[in-house]
């Protein structure tokens, strides 16, 4: 059964997974509750513009994707400032304005071949050694921020206007969460793709709303839903030869339905 | 007389051309149980998110403890509970404890832990509002009186000397309002918070608090005496006697 680990690429693979498993619901709790849930899409369309200029100025692709991806969150932030009761206009002007520079971008290029496809859709067992390292990276940054500014970051989700009255710096503290919801979508855009990143964040989320406890034990089991769906989706991909992004993230759907069905059951009784 | 916790002086405000508040002086003195009322629009909470410096004013001076509120940085000195304590989205998956434990941030600072000493504040909080049994409950699935006193509890936790409420009765019970009020006085009495409190239902603060502020056409009548001993004016902001919104007595 494990036979599959002896190849280096599924090794590797199994690490960015389990990486990308841990960090995506991590932040993607904040993200939900905050009712930023769009906020993956938006900041996924602006590394994907990323990735075609990196392709075009022959940079590495996913320091292009980070750069962007962070501009369009500096962006969103700007933006909010100008909407305050419309947080999520912020994020559908930038998402239009990253469809745009992508598609534009990607015409320049002339063209849209495989490399990009692997971002697009993820490309999970094509993951290389500086992926790996980026990856890691990039995850020791958000645990270490998220572990650091935990209280922050939840009575921000909860109140913000409470964290401000507390004397909370919230504008430097938001500005700072949509960074690092930037470098997740980086970092998870190679294992399930551009397409699909947002549901990583979220899904698993809404899995442990549905039965949770208190916010730690939501991101506690949010992360272990996710983990469940890169190992079951990574190895169903390897022998039923599917993609393995889509696989990942269908997987934590039929998670979801399960525990919405497995609810439903035990509120009859 | 007590030391005086907010001073506000010739303060304007207004949105557009309608002034709401119209050079306004007024101040909230150590051990004040103050009621802020007056009809619709009059400005109510303009005025305590203007103490609170949320909203800075056209014109004139806020002073927090004896500090320009733009220079002020000890906001665990001050609770607020605002209008909408108890409509916050109530599936947010947070308990009992983990929200009142988010108002330690003026205690421990930016990244900053909480340690054992701080969970026994959040006890202590919990206790004074007869919510420790529930602490490890879902706030969301508490009752509107449940969730008010959770909010108490939130605003004790960073040890304030004034609280500033905004309708902090509104969408509860008969039950919880009496032992809203009861909680309040036992903070102003043996606590010694000072109490400062937007409301609408003046017939409830008759008599519960020390000092009346009624805001009416931009202006701000002040008085040391219950409600019901302060009739001229409250027919000058509300209209006729009659009409005076005086709601119910126990």
């Amino acid at each position: 059964m494990f036979e599959l680990f002896n190849y280096e690429f599924m090794q590797r693979a199994l690490a960015a997974g389990l990486l990308v498993a841990v960090i995506c619901p991590l932040i993607g709790t904040f993200v939900v509750m905050r009712r930023l849930s769009m906020i993956g899409d938006t900041l996924s369309h602006a590394s994907l513009a990323g990735i075609a200029a990196g392709m075009l100025g022959g940079l590495y692709p996913l320091w292009s994707a980070l750069i962007f991806s962070l501009a369009a969150a500096i962006g969103i932030e700007k933006l909010r400032k100008h909407f305050p009761q419309y947080a999520e206009l912020s994020i559908s002007i930038v998402l239009s304005a990253s469809i745009g520079l992508a598609v534009v971008l990607i015409s320049l290029a002339n063209s849209f071949n495989a490399d990009l496809m692997s971002y697009l859709f993820g490309s999970i067992i094509a993951v290389n050694a500086l992926d790996i390292y980026i990856i890691l990276g990039l995850s020791i940054i958000i645990l270490v921020s998220v572990g650091l500014f935990y209280k922050e970051f939840f009575y921000m989700a909860f109140d913000e206007e409470g964290a401000e009255l507390a004397g909370m710096p919230v504008s430097s503290l938001n500005m700072y969460f949509t960074v690092l919801t930037a470098m997740t979508i980086v970092v998870s855009m190679r294992v399930v793709g551009m397409m699909m990143v947002s549901s990583l964040m979220v899904v698993p989320v809404a899995c442990s709303l549905l039965i949770s406890k208190s916010f730690k034990n939501t991101i506690f089991l949010s992360v272990f839903f996710a983990l469940i769906s890169v190992v079951i989706g990574l190895f169903s991909s390897y022998w039923f030869d599917l993609a393995p992004g889509g696989s990942i993230v269908l997987t934590s759907v039929f998670i979801l339905i399960a525990v919405i069905i497995v609810k439903r059951i035990f509120r009859m009784q | 007389m007590g030391a005086e916790i907010i001073r506000v002086e010739n303060i304007t405000f207004g949105y557009g051309k309608a002034k709401v508040l119209d050079n306004v002086s007024t101040s909230v003195i150590d051990g004040d149980f103050i009621g802020i009322v007056g009809p619709n629009g009059s400005g109510k909470s303009t005025l305590l998110r203007i103490f609170l410096g949320l909203i800075k004013p056209q014109k004139g001076t806020v002073r927090v403890f004896d500090t320009d509120i733009e220079k002020f940085n000890q906001w665990g000195k001050i609770g607020y509970i605002p209008q909408k304590a108890t409509s916050f989205n109530q599936g947010f998956p947070a308990t009992v404890e983990e929200v009142v434990s988010a108002n330690l941030y003026p205690v421990v600072g930016l990244a900053g832990r909480i340690k054992k000493t701080h969970c026994e504040k959040v006890d202590e909080a919990l206790q004074i509002v007869g919510m420790l049994e529930q602490k490890k409950s879902m706030v969301g699935r508490l009752s509107g009186g449940q969730q008010q006193r959770v909010f108490i509890a939130k605003a004790l936790v960073s040890a304030p000397r004034v609280i500033l409420m905004d309708e902090p009765t509104v969408g509860i019970d008969q039950n919880s309002e009496e032992s809203f009020y009861e909680l309040m006085g036992f903070l102003n009495r043996e606590k010694g918070i000072t109490l400062v409190m937007v409301t609408h239902d003046i017939g409830a603060i008759d008599n519960r608090v020390n000092r009346v502020l009624c805001l009416s056409g931009g202006k701000l009548y002040e008085h040391d005496c219950a409600v019901s001993r302060a009739s001229d004016i409250f027919k000058e902001a509300y209209g006729k006697r009659d009409s005076l919104p005086i709601i119910h007595r126990h």
